[in-house]
């Protein structure tokens, strides 16, 4: 049989790869493999992927957010229009301006060096609380992002994605804002009690309507979610509209102040509130949940690989409810703290995005409750921090809206950050599953 | 095209998974490349293939060393792989994919000329007697079928040389016999075929040459005229094989299970289980034979509490268990090994002890109320990975670091070490090696001589023979048959798998 050898030119690479052939050839004689799957992802394996890429993400955006800075200051800016006859100007008033806002962003947020010596040394007990006045803020700040982020970091393990804090949270503060203003003649540690509870208890509701919706049609809680939070902010602000709610003695949409507080932890003159504690107790009892219970085993198995869950007798859309129903009850706990302690009536901007900022805290947190509690402390600072810092410097508060939103963007994309710093990614099995896979102790170790 | 490997050594993280490894392969010859799985077969030939360095030795062709520094270089000198998984794109037509790449355009602004691209498919396809529809989409086209498209996509680009890897894992007995024929036509066309597989009948049935390789290296090379089907069997697992499974006459004893005209609706909502019956008794182990997608897999469901049957009773010991929940049916005493072992049997990025304990991690020992004792199922995990010959470092690594073998052991481990009175298993064997063949059927027989009930679903008519103690063939979501196994012969049984009815397979037989 004649095989007609017509000369063709050496042809590209064509669909028959298996690999992306740069991959192959940077990672020498071991093959890459990415992460595979939603909760593999979000939750990334190894110190690399936890620690490394996370706090390089943060870098990086507070990296960018220094241009801004540069760009924003009229100064700066000044001395950049005349960058030809003077480029050393240029940057040392560029570098000026961002040592200058980072500066104030830190000061802001943990307090001043010299203002704790002074007043540790005069020891007046006034002049120490206002020394720690930005630590306190800050913790202020975390607290309700402390439960925001465990109530996205919860279903990310069991491979939801709850985009529903901001509404959890709202519903929590409408269930509990009632307990908290109506005469109940409760005494003052019960009715506490009964208004953290009745938080709880709102924002499970709410959010174990798109558990439900998910365990009985399928409906995707991404979308269920995001419309909730419309509606639960329309129900806040109808509530706000009527007897029960509103205060008598104003016009504007705004509710009775609840009857009871968190007590300050530091003294009065320091917000810093028992909410602390209760957020961080929460926090340790989801990662007990999570990785010592037979629930948390469900909840990831489901997360995981749902059929081999449901074949070895768990049930999907039983977990599926119960992780959105824990979730809102976590967003719920923060929205009845923030009643608690610094906004004591519901109004209409009552959350200021805690539960849209609890995703990505989630996701810098790596879904893990320690990393969480870490990144929402962070947040807290870049909150409180930043508030001082526009005071000291006229650098915009907003700048870090953008900060945040470049973390997640570094987050989501960790192929850039793994660029930009050139770190390799863990080695793991070849493609074909017959390569046989070195160790994951030993890949960890790979230089 | 004369193709040779010199010397290939390819070193990973404390593994030498190629340890010099020599292989010739001649112009038009078949050559089988035999061995277990993480011998080391796909690593040679992704070394081949451009697609991994090796750390010592060389290639050449025709006699001339070359270099490839990823596939495109490799294709370019002539080579072809067929992958296990198929790369095609299941919305385009087979043309499409074919020429995907490698696009016939015409004029300067280089548009597609899908006419031109149609007839050279077609031209193809005739030259080498691999007919396949050029305008049919890829998603509705048997398996067989894709796996022909892929080869045309290695001859469009002019291949001398095709490596087959495992390409028999996804046919059927006849798409076998038909890609055999394929590839002799191909043979005859002087294209020579690396033919990657540890099926020891088809290496005798259509190899020229044979290399064994085992732990990375040569173990043996030699013709199909010389040699046997335990020899090879022997060569690859490194001992003596019994490729017989040993079993005294079962002696069965009550009905365990009893499906009563049992009715079942697939994805689509079309009927997969047509109004079936019968009855597994404790002591015996009853194979449903067929081929793939004629209920079987839906029947399975029903009986596991995992798909809701729609009409029909299902009986386990006595006990009516129709529409019971998957964990209540498996507390009543029901093993079951799935069909897709990484779909529905593992979660792969779970621990192997975790994986041991997936449908008893909530019970005592494992764990209190609702607090888990890690130390129990780790010392459980620990126990059964010995008992089971799990190989692995350490019981804590991820499911997805063991081979396919070592993963159904898993499986095995975890259902035979419960309390189990009635065994499901669905294709317990597919994919695996000579060597756990011959592990899992021992222990299935052994379960069987305990007392237990033992279902097993096979596609495989080779397991099925051996195993049965009685035959039932699905067809068309109908049980056909169920003959005495000392009258299921080979062919009776394949003849009803095809769909003939009773009489006319015993007249065949």
């Amino acid at each position: 049989m004649g095989d007609p050898e017509s000369p063709r030119a050496p042809r590209p690479p064509g669909g028959v790869e298996v690999l992306p052939q740069d991959e192959a050839r940077a990672a020498g004689p071991v093959v890459t493999r990415e992460p595979t799957g939603f909760v593999e992802i979000v939750t990334g394996r190894g110190w690399r992927e936890t620690v490394l890429i996370p706090a390089l993400a943060v870098l990086t955006a507070l990296l960018v957010g220094a241009l801004i800075i540069v760009f924003t200051e009229p100064d700066a800016l000044a001395a950049w229009g005349r960058f030809l006859r003077d480029p050393l100007g240029a940057l040392s008033a560029s570098a000026r301006a961002v040592g200058d806002a980072y500066r104030a962003l830190v000061t802001g947020a943990f307090g001043d060096p010299a203002r704790y010596a002074e007043a540790f040394r005069t020891g007046d007990a006034r002049e120490i609380a206002r020394a720690f006045n930005p630590l306190s803020e800050t913790l202020v700040a975390a607290t309700p992002l402390v439960l925001t982020g465990l109530a996205v970091a919860l279903p990310f393990r069991a491979g939801l994605f709850n985009i529903g804090g901001e509404g959890q949270l709202t519903a929590g503060a409408v269930a509990a804002a009632v307990v908290g203003f109506s005469p109940t003649g409760l005494p003052g540690p019960l009715r506490l009690a009964a208004v953290v509870l009745a938080g709880a208890v709102g924002g499970a509701a709410w959010g174990a309507v798109p558990g439900y919706l998910k365990a009985r049609t399928g409906a995707h809680e991404v979308i269920t979610t995001i419309m909730l939070n419309f509606v639960a902010s329309f129900l806040a602000l109808y509530m706000l509209s009527t007897e029960l709610y509103r205060r008598p003695d104003r016009t504007d949409p705004i509710s009775k102040p609840v009857e009871a507080a968190y007590p300050h932890l530091l003294g009065p003159s320091l917000r810093v509130h028992a909410g602390l504690l209760v957020a961080l107790a929460v926090a340790a009892g989801v990662a007990w949940l999570l990785d010592r219970t037979t629930v948390g085993f469900g909840f990831q198995a489901v997360g995981a690989n749902p059929d081999a869950a449901r074949a070895a007798g768990m049930s999907p859309s039983r977990t599926y409810l119960a992780i959105m129903a824990l979730a809102g009850a976590l967003a719920g706990l923060a929205g009845a703290n923030q009643l608690l302690s610094v906004t004591p009536s519901l109004t209409p901007g009552f959350s200021s995005g805690f539960g849209f900022d609890g995703i990505t805290l989630a996701l810098l947190g790596r879904a893990r409750p320690v990393g969480v509690v870490l990144a929402a402390l962070l947040f807290g600072a870049l909150r409180a921090g930043a508030r001082s810092m526009q005071a000291a410097t006229q650098t915009p508060v907003d700048i870090i809206v953008v900060i945040q939103a470049l973390v997640v963007v570094f987050i989501a994309a960790p192929a850039m950050v793994r660029g930009i710093y050139r770190i390799r990614t863990r080695p793991t099995q070849g493609p074909a599953g017959e390569a046989p896979a070195p160790r994951p102790a030993a890949a960890e170790e790979a230089p | 095209m004369r193709l040779e490997l010199r010397g290939i050594t390819k070193r990973f993280p404390g593994v030498v998974a190629n340890d010099h490894v020599d292989l010739v392969v001649e112009e038009g010859e078949i050559h089988a490349l035999l061995g277990e799985n993480g011998a080391g077969k796909t690593t040679l030939m992704n070394i081949l293939y451009g697609l991994y360095r090796a750390d010592e030795g060389e290639v050449l062709l025709d006699g001339r060393p070359v270099r490839f520094e990823g596939p495109g270089d490799a294709i370019a000198a002539g080579l072809g792989m067929v992958h296990q998984h198929f790369m095609l794109i299941p919305v385009f037509t087979v043309s499409e994919n074919i020429i995907l790449g490698d696009e016939i355009t015409t004029g300067r602004l280089g548009f597609l000329d899908l006419r031109r691209a149609r007839r050279k498919v077609e031209e193809l396809s005739s030259r080498f007697g691999l007919e396949v529809p050029p305008d049919a989409l890829v998603e509705e086209l048997p398996v067989g079928v894709q796996q022909r498209v892929e080869i045309l996509k290695a001859l469009y680009r002019e291949a001398r040389v095709l490596i087959l890897d495992e390409p028999t894992a996804v046919l059927t007995p006849q798409e076998t016999e038909d890609l055999f024929d394929v590839m002799r036509q191909l043979r005859a066309t002087g294209r020579s075929i690396i033919f990657i597989t540890h099926k020891l009948k088809e290496v005798l049935a259509v190899a020229d040459r044979i290399t064994v390789l085992r732990r990375g290296r040569v173990v043996g090379a030699t013709t199909p005229g010389e040699t046997t089907e335990e020899e090879l069997a022997s060569m690859m697992v490194g001992r003596a094989v019994r490729l017989v499974v040993e079993k005294p006459p079962a002696r069965p004893g009550e009905p365990v299970l009893e499906v009563e005209g049992l009715v079942v609706r697939d994805d689509r909502d079309q009927v997969a289980v047509d109004g079936v019956s019968f009855a597994v008794r404790a002591g015996e182990i009853v194979c449903v034979a067929g081929v793939q997608g004629n209920g079987q897999t839906e029947l399975v469901e029903a009986l596991t509490g995992l798909r809701p049957p729609e009409a029909g009773t299902v009986r386990v010991l006595g006990r009516d268990a129709t529409g019971w929940t998957p964990r209540r049916v498996l507390r009543s005493g029901v093993g079951h090994v799935p069909e897709d072992r990484q779909k529905d049997g593992l979660i792969v990025t779970f621990t192997i002890a975790d994986n041991l304990v997936l449908n008893t991690y909530d019970l005592p020992p494992f764990a209190r109320w609702i607090v888990r004792d890690e130390e129990a199922v780790l010392r459980a995990a620990e126990e059964r990975a010995r008992a089971f010959d799990i190989r692995t470092p350490s019981v804590q690594l991820p499911v997805s670091t063991l081979s396919g073998g070592n993963q159904q052991k898993v499986i095995v481990a975890r259902e035979f070490s419960r309390e189990v009175r009635l065994l499901v298993a669905s294709q317990p064997t597919r994919g695996l090696d000579v060597g756990s063949v011959e592990y899992i059927h021992r222990h299935l027989v052994e379960q069987r001589d305990r007392g237990v009930a033992v279902l097993i679903v096979s596609s495989e008519l080779d397991e099925v023979l051996a195993l049965a103690d009685r035959v039932a063939v699905m067809y068309r979501g109908r049980i056909v048959d169920v003959p005495p196994a000392e009258r299921a012969t080979k062919e009776r049984v394949g003849l009803l798998m095809a769909g003939a009815r009773l009489e006319e397979a015993a007249a065949g037989g």
